[in-house]
C-alpha cells in the first residue's frame, strides 16, 4: 500500500513541489496519476521510491517509512517497487536476456532462479523470443515491454511507471497500457504517471490529479471527475 | 558473498579493467613506476643496513692501557670498561699478544721482526652495541681511569658514512613512499571514475532495481584490485631484474667492489609481500575513494 500524509517537498534551491498532498493507493490498484509539468508527479516517484526524503509529513510505500528509513533499507524498498521510465533506460550493449540477468543479479538472485525467472516475465511481456536481440534491434514499443519485464523480474508487490507511453505512437501506448492492466490483474499495484489524456480516458480506472504539489481531483474515468 | 556474486564481481571488474585500456595500461604504468621508486630507495636503505651491521660486528675500537699499568692491573680493568654505556664486549690484549698479532701481520717484512714486546700497550679489543654512538663511548672510554684521552682508536669517519646514508635512505624512503603512495592511489582513482562514469546508466540501473551499495562497489573494488595486483606483479619483476644488474655492475666495478649488495634471493619473499600488499592497497583505496560520490541516494 502507498500512503502519503500531508506531504511537503521544498527543494535545497527553494522550490516547493508538493504542498500538503495526501494521497492512498491500496494494494492492487491501478492508478493514473495525471497533471501537467511542474505539478510534482515527478517529485512523488522519486518520493516513493526514496530517492528523496520528504521536508514535511509522512510517506508509507510497501511498509516502509520514507520519513525516517535508514540508508540500507532503501534498496530492500525498491525490491518491492518495479520502475518503468519513458526512456526504457536498458543497457544498449546487452540483449534483452543480459539486461534481466543484470537485473537480477543487481539484487544477488542466484544462476536457478535467474533461469526461470526471465523466461516467465519474457513471456508476460509477450517477448519471448526476442531475448536475444540487442534493445537498439527492437521497436520502441518492445523496448518498454523489456523495461516492463525487468521491472517485474524481482516480483514486485508495484510497479510506478513514469510516463511508459512518452516515446510511443498511439497503438503501441494502447498496447503498453493493456499490458499494464494485465500485470494489474495478477495482482500488482500499477501508478501510471502521465500526460496522455486520451489514453486514460480509454480505461476505466481511478485517476489522481495534482496541480501545483497537491491532489485537486480524485475519481475514476478520466480526468477531472471528482473535483476535491 | 556467494560464490556466484564472487565470480560475477571478478568477472565485471576484470571486464571494467579493459573496457579502458588505455586508462588501466596509464594507472598500471605510474604504479608500476612508483612501486619501483619506493622499492629502489627500500633497498638502498636495507643494503646500508646491512652493511652497518656488517661493520657493526667488525669495527672494533681500541682502548690502549696506561704503559704504567702492569697487565694485572690492566686485566682488572674489564670490569670497569665493561660499565660503559654501549660497550657489548672487551677482549683483553697484553702487550705479547698484540706485538704477536703485529709480527705476524708484517712477518715478511724484517723490520719489524725485532721489535721488542715494551713497545706495545696493553689493550682492550671493544665490540659497540650501537655504532651510531661510536664517539660517545670513546669519550667515556677515554675518561676511565688508566686509559685517557687520545688512547681510544675508531673508525669514526667510516661509522658516520653509514649512519649517513641509512638515515637519508631512510628519511628519503618514508618521505617518496607517503607522496608516491599519494599519487598512484589518485590516478587509481581516476581510472576507476571513468569507468564509474562511463558505466552511470548501469550504476543507476541497478540503484533502481534495488541493489545494495556493497553490490555496486564490489566489481569497483575489484577492478581496483586487479590493477594494483598487476602492477604488483610487473613491478615486482622489474624490481628485481634492475637489482641484479646493479648488484652484478657493483662486483664487477674495481671501485666499489667492497660493498657487499645483499642477494636478491635473501629478500624476495619479503619484496614480492610488500609489493603485493602496496599495490593491492593502492588499488583498493583508490577505487573507494572514486566510487564514493556514486553511492550516494
Amino acid at each position: 500500500m502507498i500512503r502519503l500524509t500531508d506531504v511537503v517537498k521544498e527543494y535545497p534551491n527553494g522550490t516547493h513541489a508538493l504542498n500538503g498532498l495526501s494521497m492512498e493507493i491500496q494494494d492492487g490498484e491501478f492508478v493514473f496519476m495525471v497533471g501537467p509539468s511542474g505539478s510534482g508527479k515527478s517529485t512523488v516517484i522519486k518520493l516513493l521510491i526514496g530517492e528523496i526524503e520528504p521536508t514535511e509529513g509522512r510517506v508509507m510505500v510497501n511498509g516502509f517509512s520514507l520519513r525516517n528509513i535508514k540508508e540500507w533499507q532503501i534498496p530492500h524498498l525498491r525490491r518491492t517497487v518495479g520502475v518503468i521510465f519513458q526512456d526504457f533506460r536498458l543497457i544498449e550493449h546487452k540483449s534483452v536476456y543480459d539486461n534481466m540477468v543484470f537485473a537480477m543479479r543487481a539484487v544477488g538472485a542466484g544462476p536457478r532462479e535467474i533461469k526461470k525467472r526471465i523466461p516467465y516475465c519474457l513471456n508476460l511481456v509477450g517477448l519471448e523470443n526476442k531475448g536475444r536481440r540487442l534493445p537498439s534491434e527492437l521497436s520502441g514499443g518492445e523496448q518498454q515491454r523489456v523495461a516492463i519485464a525487468r521491472a517485474l523480474l524481482n516480483n514486485p508487490s508495484t510497479i510506478i511507471a513514469d510516463e511508459p507511453t512518452g516515446n510511443l505512437d498511439p497503438a503501441r501506448s494502447l498496447e503498453i497500457m493493456r499490458l499494464l492492466e494485465r500485470i494489474n490483474a495478477l495482482g500488482t499495484t500499477v501508478l501510471v504517471v502521465t500526460h496522455e489524456k486520451d489514453l486514460v480516458n480509454r480505461f476505466d480506472k481511478r485517476v489522481v490529479m495534482l496541480e501545483r504539489g497537491r491532489v485537486v481531483s480524485d475519481g475514476h474515468g478520466y480526468y477531472g471527475r471528482k473535483a476535491l | 558473498m556467494n560464490k556466484h556474486n564472487f565470480f560475477y564481481f571478478i568477472k565485471e571488474g576484470a571486464v571494467n579493467m579493459f573496457s579502458h585500456g588505455f586508462m588501466s595500461f596509464a594507472a598500471v604504468g605510474i604504479t608500476v613506476a612508483c612501486l619501483l621508486i619506493m622499492g629502489t630507495f627500500t633497498l638502498v636503505a636495507v643494503n646500508a643496513n646491512a652493511m652497518l651491521e656488517d661493520l657493526e660486528s667488525q669495527n672494533q675500537m681500541l682502548a690502549f692501557v696506561d704503559k704504567s699499568l702492569s697487565e694485572d692491573e690492566a686485566r682488572a680493568m674489564e670490569q670497569t670498561i665493561l660499565a660503559v654505556d654501549n660497550v657489548a664486549k672487551a677482549t683483553f690484549i697484553s702487550n705479547e699478544e698484540a706485538a704477536a698479532a703485529f709480527r705476524g701481520r708484517y712477518e715478511d717484512d724484517e723490520l719489524f721482526q725485532g721489535l721488542p714486546d715494551d713497545n706495545f700497550r696493553h689493550r682492550y679489543a671493544i665490540d659497540l652495541k650501537d655504532i651510531g654512538y661510536m664517539r660517545q663511548t670513546k669519550e667515556a672510554l677515554e675518561a676511565v681511569p688508566g686509559i685517557g684521552k687520545g688512547n681510544v682508536s675508531a673508525y669514526e669517519d667510516e661509522a658516520a658514512g653509514f649512519i649517513t646514508i641509512r638515515n637519508v635512505a631512510g628519511v628519503v624512503c618514508v618521505v617518496l613512499i607517503a607522496v608516491l603512495f599519494l599519487v598512484s592511489v589518485f590516478i587509481i582513482a581516476n581510472t576507476i571514475k571513468l569507468t564509474t562514469f562511463d558505466r552511470r546508466d548501469e550504476i543507476a540501473i541497478m540503484k533502481m532495481v534495488g541493489a545494495t551499495n556493497g553490490f555496486i562497489r564490489w566489481p569497483f573494488v575489484y577492478e581496483g584490485f586487479l590493477l594494483g595486483l598487476f602492477s604488483a606483479v610487473i613491478g615486482f619483476f622489474l624490481q628485481w631484474g634492475l637489482y641484479e644488474a646493479v648488484a652484478r655492475s657493483v662486483a664487477s666495478n674495481d671501485t666499489i667492489n667492497l660493498i657487499t649488495v645483499v642477494p636478491f634471493e635473501d629478500m624476495w619473499t619479503y619484496v614480492a609481500v610488500i609489493f603485493a600488499g602496496a599495490g593491492m592497497l593502492i588499488g583498493v583505496g583508490g577505487s573507494l575513494s572514486a566510487i564514493r560520490k556514486f553511492l550516494q541516494v
